[in-house]
């Protein structure tokens, strides 16, 4: 802050105090000229004006606050680029981006600084981190079946991921069911560590135009007929010609790109589960629209140790049985 | 009776006016007035970006639907919010926002930085019905929003005008200084036409709060 608009709140700040101050000090006297308790000779409707001092519970809690003021202004930051005797701010101001902030943080560390939520983290950490470090050099597969690592995981898994994956975690349509062990991106701890911290982006192309409506009907009994459903022979024949343009994602077998060591995140056709819904209509409605699920990325909003732990609760999800690895 | 200056404040409603206005604004004059020449809060964080012809409407809509009284867009530094929300908010992010949609009051979450903590599909099926996806939910549903179609006759207008209240507040490496160029705000009607106001709704909750990084 440059020194004028410094001296500007400053001067201001202290000349509201005094003023009001002056005020409080000036109106306790008697200037109306009638005795205190007697009349004014003000009279409305039979309702009479008594000269009344201010009350005194009223007046001392005034004074007490401008005291107050005083010291607040000493010790915290208020006056202009005054920073108080106690050197304390809510948070670093003037961020221009994460690493400056980061920076402002290990900064105010080292000089001691009196930063309220530096400290706040500080304090947290003491109690946490300690919990957190007994989880984070081990296994995933360790944790999956570490029943004070899964609860954990479990509080965690509900305040940030239910939202789409349901608290059952048996997700929705267009959530995947963590619950099934059938997986898009891989099941592997690694690779649901991977797919928490980074995030996913599935991109189905919508077909619509480049099918037509035929083409729509016949592809979609072909994909009902790979997971064993009963559909007209001839149009899954039909569609089964065309499946080609498929087979890039899906494989040639419908299996999915995972069965094929593919990241695509396309989901196997033949197992009967289905992600958007298996119905004939809502079959047709993915082939024509196409479908962009999306799981978010979450290293930068939970950080790596509390997605270390989620992983162990989401990989055990699906197999809820086994005691023991 | 000479003596009691006071009465000229009791017996006058146009002295009171004058001195309730004087008393008042000592809090304009120490807290708000400087903050319009501050460096601090006048120049934009690194990543910000303007908002798109589309995200520009969006922001219109959660203005028009009232979206504020129930959702601020301010993360407080405290660590129980810093946890929940992500970094708290700061000056260099809300320098182009006319009108800053703080708000005041959470009956739903902060939303400071909801941009990309959902899908857009998450996002549509929250908006058409908040309880398919949260149960507990007590948001209203917006269905109509995804029947609206945006014509964008405004859009050019609204950032002609955004261009005026962001003046000298860009980025200092930004050559031409403005913040829509003219070649933007002649494509700007089209970029939206036919789009309806729950993709503008949506693209402007995905912007948020993705400028610091």
């Amino acid at each position: 802050m440059s020194s004028f608009w410094s001296y500007w709140i400053i001067i201001l700040t202290i000349a509201c105090i005094v003023f009001c101050a002056v005020i409080l000090t000036w109106n306790l006297k008697n200037h109306v000229g009638v005795k205190e308790g007697e009349s004014t000779g003000h009279d409305f409707d039979g309702i009479e004006e008594i000269n009344n001092p201010l009350p005194k519970w009223w007046t001392y809690m005034f004074y007490a606050t401008l005291i107050w003021s005083v010291y607040y202004f000493a010790a915290y930051p208020g006056l202009g680029n005054y920073k108080g005797f106690l050197d304390w701010t809510s948070s670093n101001q003037g961020i221009k981006n994460l690493a400056e902030s980061k920076a402002a943080v290990e900064q105010n560390r080292l000089e001691g600084k009196n930063v309220q939520l530096d400290r706040e983290y500080a304090a947290a950490n003491e109690t946490y981190a300690k919990e957190f470090a007994k989880y984070t050099n081990r296994d995933i597969m360790d944790l999956a079946y570490d029943p004070e690592a899964l609860k954990i995981g479990q509080r965690l898994f509900l305040q940030n991921c239910a939202q789409c994956h349901g608290s059952d975690a048996r997700g929705q349509r267009g959530y995947p069911n963590l619950t099934d062990d059938d997986w898009l991106y891989g099941g592997t701890p690694d690779k649901i560590k991977e797919t928490l911290l980074y995030g996913r982006k599935a991109a189905m192309p919508g077909w619509g135009d480049a099918l037509g409506e035929q083409g729509i009907k016949e592809m979609t009994a072909y994909v009902l007929s790979l997971s064993g459903r009963k559909v007209n022979d001839k149009d899954a024949a039909a569609g089964k010609t065309k499946f080609g343009m498929c087979a890039a994602c899906h494989g040639a077998d419908g299996k999915g790109s995972l069965a094929h060591n593919l990241p695509f995140g396309a989901p196997n056709l033949t197992d009967n589960i289905w992600l958007y819904g298996g119905s004939v209509g809502a079959v047709e409605e993915s082939l024509v629209k196409g479908r962009n699920g999306v799981m978010p990325a979450f290293k930068e909003i939970l950080g790596e140790e509390k997605i270390h732990i989620i992983s162990a609760y989401v990989y055990r999800l699906s197999r809820p049985e086994e005691s023991s690895k | 009776m000479s003596k009691n200056y006071h009465e000229i404040f009791e017996k006058s409603a146009g002295w009171l006016a004058i001195g309730t206005v004087v008393a008042i604004s000592f809090g304009t004059l120490v807290e708000i007035t400087p903050l319009l020449f501050l460096k601090e809060t006048t120049e934009p964080v690194d990543g910000l970006k303007p908002y798109t012809a589309l995200q520009l409407e969006g922001r219109d809509i959660f203005i028009r639907e009232g979206c504020t009284n129930c959702h601020s867009q301010m993360i407080r530094p405290f660590r129980h919010e810093v946890e929940r929300y992500g970094h708290y908010s700061v000056a260099g992010e809300s320098v182009w926002e006319h009108p800053f949609l703080w708000g005041s009051k959470r009956t739903g979450p902060d939303l400071a930085r909801v941009g990309g903590r959902y899908s857009d599909d998450w996002h549509h099926a929250h908006l058409m019905d908040p309880r398919s996806v949260v149960p507990q939910s007590n948001m209203p549903g917006y269905p109509w929003l995804d029947e609206n179609q945006l014509d964008g006759e405004l859009t050019p207008k609204k950032m002609e005008i955004f261009n005026k209240l962001t003046k000298g507040k860009m980025h200092a490496d930004d050559e031409d200084g403005v913040m829509y160029s003219a070649e933007e705000i002649a494509a700007a009607t089209d970029s939206v036409k036919g789009k309806t106001e729950m993709q503008a709704l949506i693209a402007y909750l995905q912007s948020l709060g993705t400028a610091l990084k």
